[in-house]
């Protein structure tokens, strides 16, 4: 069964159709062309499908389309400003905290909602948000640098290239 | 990629609508909460419903309030949201810890209370998709008559896998069930029953409304401890509830400790009043009780680790929790 729907992301509001046993990843990869998210495990463990709703870190690889109807979805394509890249996609890039890139888009979002809510987090503050995204690659000691670099750009208001050669 | 099979989603906002959506197709519909339980299985094959009936939109399932000497927590309240309710960290400490060490941030902010209640039990060769079952040959809880844990076995011995019960039973909790029909409360140490493949007293289109707990004494203290193999994301390999009611002498006066984790039914470890009633909370009194959970406790092989391990764990867990409880301070009258 189609079910015609509305949804909101990254500030866009369209009316979609979509069969209505669609998670919202399917939604977003399949009907709406938001790739960024990625469908890793596809049943809650990995962290990959990580999006935003209304702020709010979730899972959009069990997450009914359903569910997202009057809210506000956040991906990964979302992230950047009118004036270039989040700090934290900055910070990433600077000190290599994405290798295969696969988990990046999810933890990303992990943390631009960690760094929404608090601007100063300690390091135990930073793995406790990203306790859900796993990565392969990097051994997330870069990832977790990229984060408190990015909160310190944030924090001081300046480019997050100036924070790493400071 | 793991695909759904096709079902329509309900999307009620009264509860009346919601249990009438349930009676009215009884047999092939579920509830969905949060779904960060339901939706895994049903990508797996495990349940199939053509209904779904969503309940996060539900006004009545949400409420976290104090009232005649309970805490009343709505249904639909997120694992996020009583891991952080200040109310509930005030009153239930315990329960609040618990629910802070579910899975990861992402499953706590939609997953739910009521559906960490109803949590389906898990067991290595249930959990897993339909290609690997059908491998192996279908088992006792889905779509086959063999238990692979138990050679002959007959009766499914799949884990009660939820961290918030456990801690609820100690603090003497009661579930609100609603049908179309009419209500009914039960008792959290009632609510659960030892048949893995159902292993809850709730029928198919009966909800779990909101759980009771009674404001605790000012003197109980509380530990939940867990094993699992990673600190995030995964479920419990056992889950430890005590809670220990002592002055500040270190008199007891209650005592409870729930194990779960294990099989289909959290244990409620019996007998502990006798040995541990009005005594000093001493090591020898603490030892007693562990070595009473170790013997009360059977763990079977249907989680991927060592059984003798994870029941000698019993005993080394309960410990901790009383570390914990005795590095509590007593909390103002």
């Amino acid at each position: 069964m189609i079910e015609a729907l509305r949804l909101t992301v990254n500030g866009d509001t369209q009316e979609i159709g979509v069969p209505s046993h669609y998670t919202l990843l399917e939604a977003l990869r399949y009907v709406l062309g938001y790739t960024g998210s990625k469908q890793g495990c596809d049943k809650g463990d990995c962290g990959a499908c990580t999006v935003l709703l209304d702020g709010q870190p979730a899972l959009s690889c069990i997450l009914p389309v359903q569910e997202a109807i009057d809210r506000e979805v956040t991906t990964v394509e979302g992230l950047a400003g009118p004036d270039g890249p989040h700090p934290l996609q900055d910070a990433f890039d600077l000190t290599g905290a994405a290798q295969c890139g696969f988990c990046t888009p999810g933890i990303l979002m992990s943390a631009a909602s960690l760094l929404q809510r608090n601007q100063s987090p300690s390091n135990h503050e930073i793995r406790e948000a990203l306790s859900g995204n796993l990565c392969r690659c990097t051994g997330y000691t870069k990832i977790f640098d990229a984060v408190e670099i990015a909160a310190r750009a944030l924090r001081e208001n300046r480019p997050a290239a100036e924070v790493v050669r400071a | 990629m793991l695909r759904l099979h096709p079902y329509r989603y309900h999307r009620p906002k009264e509860l009346g609508e919601a249990l009438e959506l349930l009676r009215e197709h009884r047999g092939d519909s579920m509830p969905i909460a949060g779904g960060t339980d339901l939706m895994p299985n049903m990508k797996h094959g495990l349940y199939t419903p053509s209904h779904l009936v969503a309940l996060k939109g539900v006004e009545e399932l949400h409420v976290i309030e104090e009232r005649d000497g309970e805490l009343v927590i709505g249904a639909a309240e997120t694992l996020t949201r009583v891991a952080s309710d200040p109310l509930i960290k005030r009153r239930l400490p315990g329960l609040a810890r618990a629910a802070e060490g579910i899975a990861h941030p992402m499953i706590r902010n939609i997953g739910t209370i009521g559906g960490n209640v109803c949590l389906d039990t898990r067991c290595t060769y249930y959990n897993q998709t339909y290609f690997w079952r059908e491998a192996l040959g279908f088992c006792l809880k889905k779509d086959g008559d063999v238990c692979y844990v138990v050679k002959g076995g007959s009766r499914c011995v799949a884990a009660h896998s939820a961290d918030t019960p456990p801690m609820l039973m100690t603090l003497g909790a009661t579930v609100d069930l609603a049908t179309a029909d009419g209500a009914r409360s039960v008792p959290l140490t009632k609510f659960f029953t030892a048949d893995g493949i159902w292993n809850t007293v709730r029928e198919p289109d009966e909800l779990v409304i909101r759980v009771r707990v009674p404001i605790p004494s000012p003197r109980l203290r509380t530990s939940y401890q867990k094993v699992r193999e990673r600190k995030s994301v995964d479920f419990p390999l056992l889950g430890i509830a005590l809670a220990v009611e002592i002055d500040d002498s270190h008199l007891i006066e209650s005592i409870s400790l729930v194990v779960a984790g294990l099989g289909a039914k959290p244990r409620v470890v019996g007998g502990l009043d006798k040995i541990a009633g009005g005594q000093r909370l001493t090591p020898d009194i603490i030892e007693e009780v562990a070595r009473r959970a170790h013997r009360q406790c059977n763990p079977l092989d249907n989680l991927i680790v060592d059984t003798d391990w994870r029941h000698a764990m019993v005993a080394v867990y309960v410990r901790r929790a009383f570390e914990e409880v005795l590095g509590q301070p007593l909390a103002a009258a």
